[in-house]
């Protein structure tokens, strides 16, 4: 069974981990960047080989549906943008001093490896496996957000891994009891974690057994998404990692994590005398979303600042995706595509203000549209885009994420529509403080690459104006799928 | 002889639990960790009477794993460690021993009251082993949030992992269960041991996690 399929599986798994084996031996700054864009350049185009062509029959370790290819080609795509701004971003940390050749090549290692973590989290059909990948990709983000060796960086980093692996490890008791739920049903053995195999027997388990694996999946995959209570690692990873690394942790990891939530979520769905998880991700969604609106006020930081916008735009998508329904679930969908899209764009920018600059502090950071004009106005357009407003993409997901609730739970709208407008009116307080007004901070020339960040707001521009029919069909057959 | 096999797997399962709270009133670092190669010994001992009774011989291999790396090779690592950083050797606690027991009692409590009721139709081994696994997993949750420095909670987390490795190995016939042993060990020597607990005591003068505290961002 080795069609073009099997092929695009094996080389988005493969190219990766033999990247991560080269770029940890080779030297030299320029070869090293330009083979990490190669390396993800090559997986993006494996995952849309995938993703065009003929999807292989599911095996034993491996499976692509509907559902994981949308998060595939997601998650490669941001992969191959990042490594591009990667490149221009790490040339001046490498100038300033505050990397070492020793460490670039640790960092490009990690990098391809953490891109492996993912492809695997997310092709994987045994819970098994998925939770060693997750793992994996916890273990190498956590190494680069302490790559600067500043007190704040491994403060960050050491609280990242002691919240992630509690986490991890309750994701892994819940993964235990799935298997417990599932082993009177479908045998004992391999074919118990499996998930094409659980999705078919899912009715049998169960339910009681089956609702408190759900409970600690939830919470366990549910720290790594960033919801509230459990969000506390995630501004100090984002803030003080390199801007890269922040880039792929709200663009990439966190949907992977909510993609394993997903996935049990379908389970559960699956059975007729389980729990409807809808309402705790409802609950925890609404709690992050209007948590992380009030929090947006405090930020000096301008990295936190978009870091708590992450964990309101993850709390939107579980609220949409907890919701369920396939107007809720389009609305999910679409929500977390553009956010990835919009949030790494907005990192690609910040990185390069903060390198221009000398410093995070938003209150050393003004005028930007002035003395950067590309930055600033690009900047501009992204929190124009985060917080919601039209023409851009994430206003018609967040449109069809309020009117689908309004129309079916109109008390739980308020709470919504609140933590929205509360978020906007703070993220554009700070706009107003960094982009405009008199010139504050260094007015040198900034060497960026702007590529990545016009190149996705384009992107999310065109979603708002135009969704090409084919993908609208695709979404809202994913969406029917998610139940 | 089924009566006995079922027998001294509660023990052992339930000897953890008793070791989990021993170390919850240890108020000294190297106490603590003596207790904590207590902790690994009883699970290998539980892993391999599972690996016996269940004929997986590859229990065996966790079991191995459990006795050589997490019963000797990490408390002396930490150990040497701890000299050689010179790191305090008393543990500050955040709340005092009495309440610290009494919550850990409910949390027992509470996790043979949940395990027992939702999983009536499993096999009695595997209720009791999940059961059991559960608490400690609590506890050793209870014992990260409990204590302010960094080693201890490393220690914390490690017996929540070895209450893991219980529960994945009492659920009869699960895959992967080596492998995640495996994935577990190394998640612990690679970021602790080897890299956190050094560059931390390089820039740091104390391991003491409330001194990483006055480090955070949003100064002024």
């Amino acid at each position: 069974m080795t069609g073009p399929g099997d092929f695009a599986i094996r080389a988005i798994l493969l190219i990766p981990l033999v990247a991560a084996l080269l770029l940890a031996v080779l030297p030299g700054y320029r070869l090293t960047a330009r083979l990490n864009v190669l390396a993800t350049a090559l997986t993006f185009g494996a995952a849309l080989a995938l993703l065009l062509g003929g999807r292989p029959a599911p095996g034993a370790y491996l499976l692509v549906d509907d559902l994981n290819i949308v998060f595939i080609a997601l998650g490669t795509l941001v992969g191959f943008t990042t490594s591009l701004f990667s490149a221009s971003y790490i040339q001046h940390e490498l100038d300033s001093g505050r990397l070492t050749a020793g460490y670039l090549r640790f960092y490009h290692a990690m990098y391809q490896a953490l891109m492996f973590g993912m492809n695997l989290a997310l092709l994987a059909n045994n819970i098994g496996l998925m939770w060693v990948a997750i793992e994996l990709a916890t273990l190498t983000t956590v190494l680069m957000v302490g790559i600067y060796r500043t007190h704040e960086a491994l403060e960050a980093a050491w609280k990242y891994f002691i919240l992630g692996s509690v986490g991890i490890a309750l994701a892994l008791f819940g993964t235990i009891l799935v298997y417990m739920a599932a082993h009177p049903v479908v045998g004992q053995g391999q074919d118990a974690m499996v998930w094409s195999i659980l999705m078919r027997h899912a009715a049998g388990f169960d339910p009681s057994l089956l609702n408190l694996a759900f409970i600690f999946l939830l919470l366990g995959y549910g720290t790594k998404v960033g919801l509230a209570p459990l969000h506390a690692w995630l501004p100090d990873a984002h803030a003080e990692g390199p801007t890269p690394i922040s880039a792929v942790l709200s663009g990439l990891l966190l949907n992977v994590a909510l993609y394993a939530v997903l996935r049990f979520k379908l389970l559960l769905a699956a059975n007729p005398g389980a729990l409807a998880p809808g309402p705790l991700m409802v609950t925890m969604g609404l709690v992050s979303l209007v948590f992380a609106a009030f929090m947006l006020y405090r930020r000096r930081d301008i990295k936190r600042l978009f870091a708590y916008s992450s964990i309101e735009h993850m709390g939107i998508i579980a609220f949409a995706f907890g919701m369920g329904g396939p107007l809720a679930n389009f609305a999910g969908l679409l929500h977390m595509v553009l956010h990835s899209l919009t949030k790494s764009a907005i990192f690609f920018g910040v990185g390069h203000v903060a390198q221009v600059k000398g410093t995070q502090k938003m209150a050393d950071i003004g005028g930007l549209t002035v003395s950067h004009p590309w930055l600033g106005w690009g900047l501009v357009i992204g929190v124009v885009a985060i917080a919601g407003l039209p023409p851009l993409g994430i206003f018609m997901s967040e449109f069809l994420i309020v009117t689908s609730t309004f129309a079916r739970q109109p008390l739980l709208a308020i709470p919504l529509v609140l933590g929205l407008l509360v978020a906007l009116g703070a993220l554009f307080l700070r706009l107003n403080e960094v982009a405009f007004g008199p010139v504050r901070g260094s007015v040198a020339p900034a060497k960026a690459s702007y590529v990545p960040m016009y190149l996705h707001l384009a992107l999310v521009l065109t979603a708002g104006i135009y969704l090409p029919p084919p993908l609208v069909e695709w979404f809202r057959h994913v969406a029917a799928m998610l139940g | 002889m089924d009566r006995l096999a079922f027998d001294i797997a509660h023990l052992l399962a339930g000897g953890l639990v008793l070791v989990s709270f021993m170390m919850l009133y240890q108020d000294r670092l190297y106490a603590l960790l003596n207790i904590f190669a207590v902790h690994a010994l009883v699970l290998a001992a539980s892993v391999g009477w599972q690996a016996h009774i269940q004929d997986a011989p590859h229990l065996y291999v966790t079991a191995g794993i459990a006795l050589v790396f997490k019963g000797l090779v990490i408390p002396m690592a930490l150990h040497r460690m701890i000299q050689r950083l010179g790191i305090h050797r008393e543990i500050e606690t955040v709340i005092g021993v009495g309440p610290t027991m009494l919550a850990g009692m409910g949390l027992v409590a509470l996790s043979v009251a949940v395990m027992l009721q939702v999983t009536e139709g499993a096999d009695p081994i595997a209720r009791e082993d999940l059961a059991f696994a559960l608490a400690v997993v609590l506890l050793g949750l209870l014992m990260m949030v409990t204590r302010r420095n960094a080693v201890s909670q490393v220690v914390g987390f490690m017996s929540l992992e070895n209450g893991l490795v219980l529960a994945a190995t009492g659920a009869r016939g699960m895959p992967l269960v080596v492998e995640i042993s495996v994935a577990f060990s190394i998640l612990i020597a690679f970021i602790v041991i080897g890299i956190f607990l050094f560059r931390i005591r390089e820039r740091f003068d104390t391991v003491d996690v409330q001194a990483l505290d006055r480090h955070r961002g949003e100064r002024q």
